[in-house]
């Protein structure tokens, strides 16, 4: 995976997998610290502790069609080979919490991606869930902007309109795009 | 930042849509499944899927499902689609593409006719 927002996208599947009802993405991009850290909050069912020390090892896996799960590990591996950390907190029954944290102007750290679109796959893809995207840019001069968006407010005012009518869609993909593209483009060099 | 543009903007964007349901026949009750597990996003799933909301929106399709599974087994046929159309059986596209995807769009979902070389026989 080349984006860290691949890497989001695959992490809250997981949490989806989770039977979770809030699921929170939350991405901030911090010149003035050059740190870079992303987040997927959840509080689907949670994992004891070990199993949640085993899902960062690649041979563990919940799915049944082979035994080997990528998915965390890869994650972990991005961020430590970008002075980064990694960390995963779990309680059954309660939810799991996951960080990935980078050294923003680190040569490895990998792009963070097309955000949007990972958010507009999530939002479409599982409907039911009450999604809590934070997307903050702090710039050098520790000056913040954030871009929140709140699924439960949207379905609310959709009401039995499908999230998936073209009307829709092109609603959601502006709110996106105009709140994560411009931003991106100005703070992540090429 | 608002979290929503504008409610008049959504009000007014749901009126048009149930505007739209009543006089226009919609494709009605088909659904589109993109495999969304690791395998399925490394190899490309989301812009499958990317390219699939894309046809929605700027052709106008009302009444398709858009929705994901997990890995499925066929890790090295991803991106992978499956398409429920009407009461017909499931169709399981390998290696779908955006370009792919986008003829599965207007073949498939849009006229009922499968895409037959990129179906994969389980």
């Amino acid at each position: 995976m080349r984006e860290i927002a691949l890497h989001l996208l695959d992490i809250a599947e997981n949490s989806v997998a989770a039977e979770s009802n809030n699921i929170s993405i939350h991405v901030h991009e911090d010149l003035f610290h050059d740190r870079l850290s992303a987040s997927v909050i959840d509080d689907g069912c949670g994992m004891d502790a070990a199993t949640a020390e085993r899902v960062q090892d690649p041979f563990y896996t919940t799915r049944t069609t082979r035994n080997v799960g990528l998915g965390i590990p890869l994650l972990k591996l991005a961020a430590e080979m970008a002075e980064g950390s990694f960390s995963l907190q779990s309680e059954t029954g309660k939810g799991t919490w996951v960080e990935a944290e980078f050294r923003y102007s680190h040569i490895d750290r990998m792009p963070l991606g097309d955000l949007s679109s990972t958010f507009l796959t999530l939002l479409i893809s599982h409907p039911q869930i009450d999604w809590t995207f934070l997307y903050r840019v702090t710039d050098q001069d520790k000056k913040s902007r954030d871009f929140l968006f709140e699924s439960a407010e949207l379905k609310s005012e959709l009401g039995d309109i499908s999230l998936t009518e073209p009307e829709v869609l092109k609603f959601l993909r502006g709110i996106f795009e105009e709140g994560i593209e411009p931003v991106a483009l100005q703070t992540v060099p090429e | 930042m608002p979290a929503i543009k504008s409610l008049e903007e959504l009000k007014r964007i749901r009126e048009e849509a149930l505007q739209k349901k009543q006089m226009k026949a919609t494709v009605g009750n088909v659904q589109v499944i993109v495999a969304m597990g690791t395998c399925g996003i490394a190899a490309g799933a989301r812009d499958t899927m990317k390219s699939v909301l894309n046809y929605i929106e700027t052709e106008k399709v009302s009444g398709v499902t858009v929705t994901q599974t997990g890995c499925i087994g066929l890790c090295e046929q991803e991106p992978i689609v499956q398409v429920m159309f009407g009461g017909q059986p499931k169709v399981v596209y390998g290696k779908v593409n955006a370009q792919v995807a986008e003829k599965i769009m207007k073949q498939h979902v849009q006229n009922g006719q499968p895409v037959k070389e990129n179906i994969i026989q389980i």
